[in-house]
């Protein structure tokens, strides 16, 4: 069932395109030595080919180009082993040279395709059209000044990769699911961090509407939108208004807008009639970018396993069901961890136990895989716990969320809080005779026929037992003793 | 002669943040054209089957190594600077 807005005049199709400005992961900038790191004091990573003083010349820096190369690699899309760089033109003050180095007509990578997941295990491939390299510009703060705009150069002159996708996403959600999994993909492969909240990572979204079999319609850009969820937000909000607008009577004009996440809507840019003018033409500064089939051969052996194969072989040799496998290999680092817990032990229970407890406990103290307070190998001990009968599972929640409190071993927890399960058999059949005897009424009800309290006997049992017996065993001499 | 009409140069000297007096644009114009038209010679060559070429010497890009060797000059970079308030360029506000 494809996504539809309703309009007054029937449902309305969405079509999507985004570009993703994501920043290459590398020490130094794309054409100068100044580092990258995010949070310098301003101004202080700044070389004078950045800053665009007169008569310095870029000099192109081989890991940003292996980093696009693996980038393009990782989303299975052709490498072009000549491609060129060309000046973008614009004048804004946050732009020393008056021109940013981009790759318009040549991109260092062409046509690939990402997968992605949406609701009920269905996928989709999304078409990227190409990805190219460029430089960042410098950052402007408004806010300083009533009547001046600061502007830092630390971040002119990073490397970006600029991915472009084809107009084949068709719903907010299509919009979500692409970029968590490019951002996955990116992460995996190191090239870029993938962090919106420092700007590593941002969205150009152009959107469109039209009536089911009709030709595209004007699209509409929606600039640097910085996180998924306001993505998939500018998306909707944009559709609705290009259809109200339609539906008025009126028609959408090509524009670049603006998102408000605090209004929930998108709102014109006043640019300058000729702000898009940007006279491209080649970098008389920058020769062919000419790279060595080897070199590039040597880069892909070095890949690691991605998302789509990590999750290919999740479900084939842990049998753990598709959805299961997605969500623990979006991250690399919770897949390593899911692969520790699971090692010998029972698959499934360990990715219920990585899923459930450990990520609710994540999200509940503020943590990630990395910094969890329970490690892989404390995790395990306690399914360990749980599959040799020390414990059963009701209890393993209270011992996981003391170790999640503590820090401490579940074999520890269970010791100091004497919660080793019972599986003495003349104690469990003592403590059903109790319950037995101080519900006369329910067992003749039972004996009659109402099968349905076999439940609240079980339940009673364990709470006399104070949720220490085995589950099993409880179970069994029950059915014994009410035969 | 290439043609060129005032309303184009002026909008090339708006792109490129230049002044320009009415009473300057007539020999612009006629400058502009006259460097257009003769850069157009060179559509009088047959090309036809050559590969474009975007430098001069049939080289490929040099590449250096990912290491920081360059800023930690803030001195020296904003000394230039026309507005500076602490360590940050300041330029008259940008209103968008």
């Amino acid at each position: 069932m494809s996504y539809m807005i309703e309009g007054k005049t029937g449902p309305w199709e969405i079509v999507v395109g985004l570009e993703v400005h994501a920043q290459v992961t590398s020490h130094s900038k794309l054409f100068s030595g100044a580092a990258t790191d995010f949070g310098a004091g301003p101004n202080s990573q700044v070389s004078f080919i950045d800053a665009g003083f007169p008569g310095m010349l870029p000099v192109i820096n081989e890991e940003c180009v292996a980093q696009a190369v693996r980038t393009g690699l990782g989303l299975n899309a052709q490498i072009n082993l000549v491609s060129r760089f060309d000046r973008k033109n614009y004048f804004y003050a946050d732009l020393p040279t008056g021109y940013q180095i981009s790759q318009y007509l040549h991109p260092i990578v062409g046509k690939g395709v990402i997968e992605v997941e949406l609701e009920g295990g269905i996928t989709k491939n999304i078409g990227v059209t190409r990805l190219h390299l460029e430089q960042d510009a410098g950052k402007s703060l408004h806010d300083q000044s009533p009547s001046k705009s600061f502007i830092d150069l630390n971040r002119a002159g990073v490397a970006l990769m600029e991915i472009v996708s084809e107009p084949d996403i068709r719903s907010p959600e299509e919009a979500g699911a692409y970029l968590r999994k490019l951002r996955s993909i990116l992460r995996y492969l190191g090239t870029c961090d993938g962090n919106m909240d420092e700007g590593s990572m941002r969205a150009d979204v152009n959107v469109s509407v039209r009536k089911q079999g009709e030709e595209f319609r004007t699209r509409c850009e929606v600039k640097n939108v910085n996180s998924i969820r306001f993505v998939m937000h500018a998306v909707e909000a944009e559709a609705k208004r290009q259809i109200e607008l339609y539906e008025s009577g009126g028609t959408v004009q090509q524009e670049t807008r603006l998102y408000d996440p605090a209004r929930g809507e998108t709102r014109s840019m006043r640019s300058k009639e000729d702000a898009h003018d940007y006279r491209y033409f080649p970098d008389p500064d920058l020769l062919p970018l000419v790279l060595d089939e080897a070199w590039v051969a040597g880069l892909k052996a070095k890949l690691p396993e991605l998302p789509d194969d990590k999750c290919t072989r999740f479900v084939r040799d842990y049998k753990l069901p598709p959805y299961d496998a997605a969500v623990l290999v979006m991250e690399q680092a919770t897949a390593a961890f899911y692969e520790q817990v699971a090692s010998g032990r029972d698959a499934k229970l360990a990715a219920n136990w990585v899923i459930g407890e450990l990520f609710a406990a994540l999200n509940r103290t503020g943590t990630n895989i990395e910094t969890s307070p329970v490690s892989a190998a404390a995790l395990g001990e306690l399914l360990d716990l749980m599959a040799d009968a020390t414990i059963n599972g009701k209890i393993a929640k209270e011992v996981f969320e003391a170790m999640v409190e503590t820090g401490q071993s579940a074999a520890a927890i269970v010791e100091s809080k004497g919660l080793r399960q019972v599986t003495d058999t003349g104690a469990i059949a003592a403590a059903i005779d109790q319950i037995l005897a101080a519900n006369q009424d329910k067992l003749a009800e039972y004996k009659s026929g109402k099968e349905k309290l076999f439940g609240f006997f079980v339940g009673q049992t364990m709470k006399a037992m104070a949720g220490k017996g085995n589950p099993a065993l409880i179970n069994k001499i029950l059915i014994e003793k009410l035969a | 002669m290439m043609s060129l009409d005032p309303a184009t140069v002026r909008r090339i000297a708006k792109l490129a943040r230049i002044r320009v007096e009415d009473a300057e644009l007539p020999k612009l114009q006629a400058d502009l054209a006259a460097i257009l038209g003769y850069v157009e010679q060179l559509g009088e060559i047959d090309v036809t089957g050559i590969e474009p070429l975007s430098g001069a010497a049939q080289m490929a890009l040099r590449m250096r190594a990912d290491i920081v060797t360059d800023g930690g000059q803030t001195e020296a970079i904003l000394a230039n600077a026309p507005g500076r308030e602490g360590d940050f360029f300041t330029v008259p506000k940008v209103v968008e």
